[in-house]
């Protein structure tokens, strides 16, 4: 991203990736959003911190993305009461990561909307949960949620309440339908039940061990955030990581990939009134997954990768069940697909159904495995390939349909692209150490780490304090692009679809409540 | 049609017998028989997420493939406490989902089971208590039974669901084998 018009010179950000900083006032930070809006940039994430112990008062920042890397945006805020710009007029995901980054730090964005997000109505609001002088101790009685929903007002229009409990097995979250008959007007989400204080959890927690938490933060993807975390973890500390780390690294990021994408197509099928699906994809996930815990050691991955490496080798056998399984997977994937494709009824649910354009996509900021399903031709895997990528050559694939069979379509073409890597990386895997110690991490200094998971890009932003303990840690899930679009992808479609609309996203509660 | 049942006749029957309980010799009897034979073949369970990160979720699910088919043992999931004999509970309580948590508890009809499911559930794990979370489920509503792991496979979940609906008599632990539960003495009525 070209700012040299705007007279700010950047800094090098420690990351396994291009990425730059710039310090800037309010004029700049808008100045620079817009530059990258259109120079085809998006925005990443936003969060603000807590430097009053350092007598700099608060800091908003800002990531964006384009093709150059990655460019970290710091403002700073001396005075807590002063707003600062509202960026959603130009990238609308940032409305949501405004009104958290006011909830957790207390520093207010200049817009409209100032309802609480991830703070509820019990939570007093005048106490901010990152600034250095709360206590994580810190209490005050439950009460019930009241939040001020937008109504659709009109002849026949009525309300329908969803959640936080749902019907099924998945995380908590309320949804709020408008209605006629059963075409859905307006859907209005609303989240914040999941959270946890993670951000708060990670202050003061050593660098080395904040890992485990950070794979904790969605469990569906622990192996993705505790890569991002120890990429940024070894960028901080210029820790080199073994070759064969990197491998390992690849081999659990793809696994992780195919379970979650199994489980999808699975699913996918079972709420398209196609019990099979499930019953057949589950079982192969269910493969997928003792594998893991025969060759691995734990069924999900969690704490396989650790700062400095990895904590499990793959031995000879391993390798040759695991090439196996691919090749087995490969065909029964195949059978599978060709049931699907031929299924009138699954195929009526799944076309023309949450349709999101490729232009509203582009709009709204999209990322992600659900973006690659409306024409967003992105993935770090290709745009920015960290080791062992820049070996594997990554097929991007994309659809342009961007409605619920385009998403099925996407995860069908990856978890085969995943199946071929897999392969790949068992023959190709280098020899050696599998980790190496954290080095010493100097005070004060931010690194970033960003790995594509198999829902999308998951960033990592790391601050360490004096004694390589953590200062700051921002977790970001891609759910925070991705929540909002559900609520477009909804309108004009009937209430039974958005089920089957929300799960072809799948999004995760927990790593977007943190 | 025709290659969807080739593909059933292909796969095949993949259901394994259930595993036994986690003190093996202190139950004997397989875990379906056992299910069976205390609650007539039918066992309603209602899951609340009360702050999970997903994982625990995730082998919840895994419980109802092909290999574990839970569903074939009598128990099933259900869409509402109010058919629910088990409540299954995962995560560190959150401060936001209290109010559901308890709300839904209170919804089950008598006589009603409640089981943490996961370290986070059992003990807060590693976001303890704080400002956002008030750890153990224990610490809003009574638990009966707590299965610890991150997360439980399900073998540990079927293991620690046959714990709960088991008369207590017959599950004194024997010899010092490691098991995944915990069992809580309950104490009498209701908070509500």
């Amino acid at each position: 991203m070209n700012l040299s018009a705007l007279g700010i010179s950047p800094a090098t950000v420690p990351a396994a990736m291009q990425a730059r900083r710039y310090a800037v006032d309010p004029m700049q930070l808008l100045a620079a959003c817009r530059v990258a809006w259109e120079q085809g940039g998006q925005l990443v994430a936003l969060w603000a911190s807590d430097d009053s112990d350092r007598g700099r008062g608060l800091t908003l920042h800002v990531v964006l993305r384009d093709a150059d890397g990655l460019t970290l945006l710091e403002h700073p805020c001396p005075d807590a009461h002063t707003q600062y710009p509202d960026l959603a007029a130009i990238f609308p995901a940032a409305a949501r990561m405004q009104r958290a980054a006011y909830d957790l730090a207390g520093l207010q964005a200049a817009a409209e909307d100032h309802r609480p997000w991830i703070r509820h109505a019990s939570s007093p609001d005048d106490r901010f949960p990152l600034r250095r002088d709360f206590a994580t101790s810190t209490q005050w009685p439950s009460g019930p949620e009241d939040y001020r929903f937008v109504k659709v007002e009109g002849d026949g229009v009525h309300e329908i309440a969803v959640g936080p409990v749902h019907a099924g097995i998945i995380e908590p979250g309320h949804f709020r339908l408008q209605v006629v008959g059963e075409k859905v007007l307006r859907l209005e989400e609303r989240l914040g039940y999941t959270h946890k204080g993670i951000e708060k959890r990670f202050e003061n927690m050593p660098i080395a061990e904040g890992c485990a938490l950070a794979g904790r933060v969605s469990g569906d993807s622990t192996v993705t955030y505790a890569w991002a975390y120890a990429q940024a973890a070894e960028a901080l500390t210029t820790t080199d990581v073994p070759p064969r780390a990197t491998w390992l690294r690849a081999l659990l990021l793809e696994r992780e990939r195919i379970a979650s994408h199994l489980g999808d197509l699975g699913a996918l099928g079972n709420d398209g009134g196609f019990a099979f699906g499930l019953a057949q994809f589950s079982r192969l996930r269910e493969e997928v997954l003792r594998r893991n815990a025969g060759a691995f050691g734990h069924r999900l991955l969690m704490d396989r990768v650790v700062p400095g490496g990895v904590s499990c080798d793959v031995g000879d056998d391993d390798a040759m069940a695991m090439r196996a399984q691919c090749a087995y997977l490969t065909r029964e994937i195949g059978v599978l697909r060709d049931i699907y494709d031929e299924h009138a009824g699954l195929q009526d649910r799944f076309r023309l159904c949450g349709i999101v354009t490729p232009a509203l996509a582009r709009t709204l900021g999209m990322t992600g495995m659900a973006a690659r399903a409306s024409g967003v031709a992105q993935d770090l895997r290709c745009d920015y390939p960290v080791a062992p990528y820049d070996k594997l050559a990554v097929r991007l694939i994309t659809h342009n349909e961007g409605d619920v069979a385009a998403r099925v379509a996407v995860r069908f073409d990856e978890v085969l692209e995943s199946l071929r890597l897999v392969a790949v990386i068992l023959d190709a895997m280098p020899a050696g150490d599998i980790a190496v110690p954290l080095r010493d991490a100097q005070a004060y200094r931010v690194a970033i780490g960003y790995v594509e998971g198999w829902r999308g890009p998951v960033l990592v932003a790391l601050e360490s304090g004096p004694g390589n303990r953590i200062r700051r840690c921002h977790p970001h899930d891609p759910s925070w692009q991705n929540w909002p679009v559900i609520e477009h992808a909804v309108i004009g479609n009937i209430v039974p679809d958005f089920p089957l609309i929300n799960k072809s996203f799948n999004l995760s509660y927990s790593g977007h409540d943190l | 049609m025709w290659h969807i049942l080739k593909q059933i006749a292909r796969t095949g029957i993949k259901t394994e017998p259930a595993p036994s309980p986690a003190t093996e010799g202190v139950i004997g009897n397989r875990l379906q028989e056992r299910i069976l034979r205390t609650l007539g073949r039918a066992l309603a369970i209602r899951h609340v997420d009360a702050g999970s990160c997903n994982a625990c979720e995730l082998e919840i699910h895994a419980l109802a493939n092909p290999y574990y088919n839970i569903e074939g043992l009598g128990i099933r999931f259900v869409a509402s406490p109010r058919h629910a004999d088990m409540l299954l509970v995962t995560g560190p309580v959150s401060r936001h989902m209290i109010v559901a948590l308890q709300r839904t508890f209170a919804a089950m009809p008598d006589p009603k089971l409640v089981v943490a499911v996961g370290t986070c559930a059992c003990t807060g794990g590693m976001f303890g208590e704080s400002y956002a979370t008030i750890g153990a489920v224990s610490n809003v509503i009574p638990v009966d039974v707590q299965i610890e792991g991150c997360p439980p496979t399900p073998t540990q979940l079927l293991q620690g669901i046959l714990v709960a609906v088991s008369p207590p008599a017959a599950l004194r632990p024997r010899g010092d084998k490691a098991s995944a539960w915990t069992r809580h003495s309950r104490e009498s009525g209701d908070p509500f």
